[in-house]
């Protein structure tokens, strides 16, 4: 379970939300909306320990994440709007990499099914992702969605550049997650296709 | 949190460094050929003359090598930070001074090491013989780790800055002067026929200290960037 307890925000001068408190439990999404500007990035950025928050708290079953450092870090993953994907390796270099320096094991079999589900043929698996186009990158970075067996996801505007198919894919990968139990964070300028009882929804006003 | 873990990501961070600087040798090449026609150009300025080439020797070819070394700093963090990889490094359930440690030796092997296997070549330029020109490999292989160590912090903290290329010369330069002096000065007084050893002793102690508290620093200076 994640919780924040009265967390504010505050970037420069402009104090971006205040007294925040939310709670999402296991096989719940949190969907955050705003417009642009509103802090949802900085809220993202805070539930993933890269933003120490201006007040409050937030909470990882019930304890301060500040204590669990990398135990915590260790719960989650993150996907930014940078992709993290390295231009000059393939993608699925890109991947192993990034699994094992996660500490998770992935062969070479797995991250091929992962990058086969998130829309990527088999003849873009070895070329060095600089040749892809925006939309390909952003699918070899969502691909960790596949291998990723964390209970904790925070995505920032994970369709952007996406397909309509590919956002599809995602989506499901989505509920698949809150289904097993998982937790997720979503930022986002969509609409999220999820089931009722499982999308939460955030509005942040800036 | 585990050890086996921490070595994983370790080796999967140098790993991954060192086999992005093959596929960009071109990177590489540049703070390596610009030491090589730095220590080129001053016998070609000061002239001919062995006396006073072996009595520049240590001298030039330690700035030489400082240069070249603040010429590959940008390199350290800088694409990281651009596409993202740097901060999913932070995530990394491992401590994050380790890490560092990993990306700094990754980057001290691709720029830091040719130096020291080329010295002999450039101090031969010079006039240097026997023990004075295995002094100055010893120096620059004690020195070298600790310009990266020291060099890290500065491109941590100019992270995003708006000519950032100029102000971690600023900042790292001045840090560099003890490393210079001993590094220099080993070599001159293994010339003089005093043994190079005082500052030889110096400059493991100045590497020491660095390995122990430049990747807190840097860890603390990459937090900063990435809020």
């Amino acid at each position: 379970m994640l919780q924040t307890v009265s967390l504010a925000c505050r970037r420069g001068d402009r104090r971006l939300f205040s007294n925040l408190s939310v709670t999402v439990r296991p096989g719940a999404v949190l969907v955050v909306v705003g417009e642009n500007g509103s802090g949802k990035t900085s809220f993202l950025r805070m539930l993933c320990r890269l933003l120490a928050p201006e007040e409050g708290t937030i909470l990882w079953e019930g304890t301060d994440i500040h204590h669990l450092k990398e135990q915590y870090s260790a719960q989650l993953t993150y996907i930014g709007h940078l992709n993290g994907v390295k231009d000059d390796l393939t993608a699925v270099e890109n991947l192993k990499f990034n699994a094992s320096l996660n500490g998770d094991r992935a062969s070479d079999a797995a991250v091929q099914d992962a990058l086969e589900l998130v829309g990527l043929k088999q003849r873009v698996h070895h070329l060095p992702t600089k040749v892809l186009s925006q939309g390909q990158k952003r699918r070899v970075a969502l691909a960790r969605l596949w291998l990723s067996s964390r209970p904790l996801w925070l995505l920032d505007e994970p369709f952007t550049s996406l397909d309509q198919a590919a956002t599809v894919l995602v989506t499901e990968r989505l509920r698949f997650h809150a289904e097993r139990g998982g937790l997720a964070v979503v930022v986002t300028h969509q609409e999220v296709v999820l089931p009722s009882g499982m999308a939460q929804r955030l509005r942040l006003d800036g | 949190m585990n050890q086996p873990g921490l070595w994983e990501a370790l080796r999967g961070i140098v790993w991954r460094d060192l086999l992005l600087a093959m596929r960009r040798r071109s990177d590489v090449a540049i703070s390596v050929l610009f030491l090589v026609i730095v220590a080129s150009l001053f016998p070609l300025g000061v002239g001919p003359e062995p006396a006073v080439l072996r009595t520049i020797a240590a001298g030039v070819l330690w700035v030489a090598a400082l240069l070249a070394c603040l010429l590959s700093l940008g390199r350290v963090f800088t694409a990281d930070y651009l596409d993202g990889v740097l901060e999913q490094m932070l995530l990394i359930p491992q401590p994050l001074p380790v890490l560092v440690t990993g990306k700094v030796f990754a980057h001290w092997v691709v720029s830091g090491l040719p130096i020291v296997l080329l010295s002999p070549l450039l101090g031969l330029q010079f006039g240097l013989e026997g023990e004075a020109l295995g002094t100055l490999i010893l120096s620059l292989l004690l020195g070298t780790p600790t310009l990266s160590m020291i060099g890290s912090i500065g491109a941590a903290l100019v992270l995003g800055v708006r000519g950032s290329g100029l102000l971690v010369a600023l900042l790292v330069l001045p840090l560099y002067v003890p490393v210079l002096i001993f590094g220099a000065g080993a070599v001159t007084s293994s010339m003089a026929g005093v043994g190079g050893e005082a500052n030889l002793s110096l400059l493991g102690a100045c590497l020491v200290l660095s390995l122990f508290f430049a990747p807190w620093a840097t860890a603390a200076a990459l937090r900063i960037a990435l809020e």
